[in-house]
C-alpha cells in the first residue's frame, strides 16, 4: 500500500480550514463528469464514464438462465467490479478484495433497490427461462470516487442495452416478442454493420427501463465534508457516505464507510447535496443516453 | 522548427546507423543499425540518440536528488519509498543526527517526507539513500504532487528555465525530485497556481513552445 505523507495531509486539512479543497473546487463542486456511450461494440450494451481523472468502463452481457426459486418470474442481475493494477499502484491482479467486492454491491443494490432494471419483463418462461444481465465494471484510472463513477457507467452501460433476441431459438424469440408485445414494448428498427461490413436492418428490443438512481459521495476529513472526493481527499477520509436518489427526491440506498462517524446534521447535508449533484448527473445521463 | 510536437518511436523503430550516431539511453543496436527499445519521445543530441519514455516509475540514478516518503522505521534503519520500483534504504549512519540502536521513529516516522540523495543502487536494484549533504534534510510544511519522472526535465527546463518561470510568478520554494515528487511551499493561493501550471507541462509535455504557454497561464492567473 502506497503511503500517504503527513505534509499532504496537513496541506490539504490547512486548505480545508479556510473552505478551500486542492483543485479549487467548492466543498460542494462534482467534478467534470463525461458520459461516453458504446465504446465496446461486442457487448449488449457499454459506457466509459470520466469523473475528473477517474475513468470507468461499463459492460452489459445477457444470456438466459433460470430464475431463482423465489423470484419465478423477474430477471437476474449480478455485478463485478475489477480492480486492475492498471488504474492504481493500490490495486492488485488476482481474486478480488474488499474494496472491488464493496465497489460491486453499492452499484449493485444502488441499481436493484432503485427498480431501475423492469425485472418482470426480462422473463420468458416464469420458474423455466430468464435473462440474466451481467454488469462488468472495470476501473481503468483511480482518482477517487470510484462509487459514483461506477454507478454512473453501469446505468449508462444499461440504457444503451439492446437484448440479444438474435441468439434465442426461434420458438423463444417468437414467444418473447409476443410477450414484450403485451407489454407495449416496440422494437426499434435500426441499421447495423453486420460481420461482411455490409448494412443491415435490424430490429432491437432494448432493456426495459425505469428512473435511474443517481448515487453522489461524499466524505469527511477534519470535520468538512466534501462531495466527489478526490484520491488525495479520499486518503485521507475518516468516513464516506454514498447516498443514491431517484428523481421524486427518494433515497434508494445508502452505503457509510470508513471508521469516523458523521453528525446528524452532516448527514442532513449530504443527503440534501445528493439531490442537487443527483439532478444535475440524471439531466446528463439523460442526454447521453438520448432520452 | 515547423513541427508543434515531438516525435514518438515505438519499440524496434529504426532511429540511425552507428556509424553517425552512438545509441543512448532507451535504445538498442542491432547489426550496425540502432532501433528504439521502449515507446517513447525521440531525443537526438549528436552524438547520442536517446528515447525518453512516455510513462513509467522512476529508475534510480547514483546521486540524484529524490524526495522520499518513510514507509516503515525499522530498528537501525528506514525504509523509504521513493517511487521507483523498490523500497529504498536509509540506515542510521546515513542521517546527520546520532541515532540511537531502537530510536529511529524519534527521528523520522512513517509519513514523514525527506529530501535525499541516491547513495549506491547494485546490481540487484537494492537501493540505499543518505541524508548526509546540503541541502538534504526532513521537509515540513508545504505540499507535495507527484508527476511522471519523464517529465521532470521539461519541468525543470532548459537551465532551470521553466522552474525559474514558476518560482518568479508564484514566488514560492519549489524543488523538483529527480523521481517526479515536487514539493512547494508558498502561500496557499501561489502554490495552488503552480500546481496548474505544472500540470500543464505535464498534459502538454511533448509540445514545443511550452515555456510560453506556461508564462501566459502563470499571467492570467496572477
Amino acid at each position: 500500500m502506497t503511503i500517504s505523507p503527513t505534509i499532504k495531509k496537513n496541506y490539504l486539512q490547512k486548505l480545508a480550514e479556510q473552505n478551500k479543497r486542492s483543485d479549487g473546487r467548492k466543498f460542494s463542486d462534482y467534478r467534470p463528469v463525461s458520459i461516453e456511450p458504446g465504446v465496446i461494440s461486442k457487448a449488449e450494451g457499454s459506457a466509459r464514464v470520466k469523473i475528473g481523472n477517474t475513468q470507468v468502463v461499463a459492460g452489459i452481457k445477457m444470456v438466459m438462465g433460470e430464475p431463482y426459486p423465489d423470484t419465478p418470474d423477474a430477471g437476474v442481475m449480478t455485478t463485478a467490479a475489477e480492480l486492475i493494477p492498471l488504474a492504481s499502484p493500490d490495486f492488485e491482479a488476482g481474486p478480488p478484495r474488499g474494496n472491488a467486492i464493496e465497489l460491486a454491491r453499492v452499484v449493485d443494490r444502488g441499481i436493484r433497490e432503485s427498480n431501475v432494471i423492469d425485472f418482470e419483463k426480462l422473463c420468458l418462461e416464469p420458474g423455466e427461462k430468464i435473462w440474466v444481465v451481467f454488469i462488468d465494471i472495470h476501473i481503468i484510472d483511480y482518482d477517487g470516487n470510484l462509487f459514483d463513477a461506477a454507478s454512473l457507467a453501469a446505468l449508462a452501460a444499461l440504457y444503451g442495452a439492446r437484448m440479444p433476441i438474435e441468439r434465442l431459438e426461434e420458438e423463444d424469440r417468437n414467444a418473447y416478442i409476443k410477450k414484450l408485445d403485451d407489454f407495449g414494448i416496440k422494437p426499434v428498427e435500426e441499421t447495423v454493420k453486420n460481420k461482411a461490413g455490409d448494412e443491415e436492418k435490424v430490429m432491437s428490443y432494448y432493456i426495459p427501463m425505469r428512473e435511474p438512481p443517481i448515487s453522489c459521495t461524499s466524505v469527511k476529513f477534519n470535520d468538512v465534508v466534501v462531495v466527489d472526493p478526490s484520491l488525495d481527499e479520499e486518503e485521507i477520509a475518516e468516513a464516506r457516505l454514498t447516498v443514491s436518489t431517484d428523481s421524486n427526491g427518494s433515497i434508494r440506498a445508502m452505503q457509510k464507510g470508513l471508521n469516523g462517524s458523521f453528525t446528524l446534521e452532516e448527514i442532513k447535508k449530504i443527503i440534501k447535496d445528493s439531490l442537487v449533484t443527483g439532478d444535475a448527473l440524471r439531466k446528463q445521463l439523460n442526454e447521453s443516453a438520448g432520452r | 522548427m515547423t513541427k508543434s510536437t515531438r516525435e514518438i518511436v515505438i519499440p524496434s523503430q529504426y532511429l540511425g546507423e552507428t556509424s553517425e550516431f552512438k545509441a543512448g539511453r532507451g535504445t538498442l543496436i542491432d547489426h550496425g543499425k540502432i532501433y528504439a527499445k521502449i515507446l517513447g519521445v525521440l531525443n537526438k543530441h549528436p552524438p547520442y540518440v536517446n528515447v525518453v519514455p512516455l510513462k513509467g516509475r522512476y529508475d534510480p540514478v547514483e546521486g540524484d536528488t529524490i524526495i522520499g516518503f518513510v514507509e516503515q522505521a525499522m530498528s537501525s534503519s528506514w525504509l523509504a519509498d521513493i517511487n521507483a520500483p523498490y523500497p529504498a534504504l536509509l540506515h542510521v549512519s546515513e542521517v546527520p543526527w546520532r541515532v540511537d540502536f531502537g530510536e529511529t521513529e524519534k527521528y523520522l516516522n512513517t509519513g514523514d517526507t525527506i529530501m535525499a540523495k541516491i547513495l549506491s543502487v547494485d546490481v540487484e536494484r537494492k537501493l540505499n539513500i543518505t541524508l548526509k549533504d546540503r541541502n538534504l534534510y526532513k521537509i515540513q510544511g508545504g505540499h507535495i504532487i507527484t508527476v511522471g519522472p519523464s517529465k521532470v526535465p521539461r519541468i525543470i527546463g532548459k537551465k532551470g528555465s521553466m522552474i525559474n518561470l514558476l518560482k518568479k510568478y508564484t514566488r514560492c520554494r519549489i524543488f523538483v525530485g529527480k523521481n517526479g515528487r515536487i514539493w512547494i511551499d508558498g502561500e496557499d493561493l501561489q502554490v495552488s497556481n503552480a500546481v496548474q501550471a505544472i500540470r500543464l507541462i505535464e498534459r502538454e509535455s511533448i509540445s514545443y513552445g511550452l515555456t510560453d504557454k506556461v508564462e501566459e497561464l502563470l499571467k492570467s492567473l496572477s
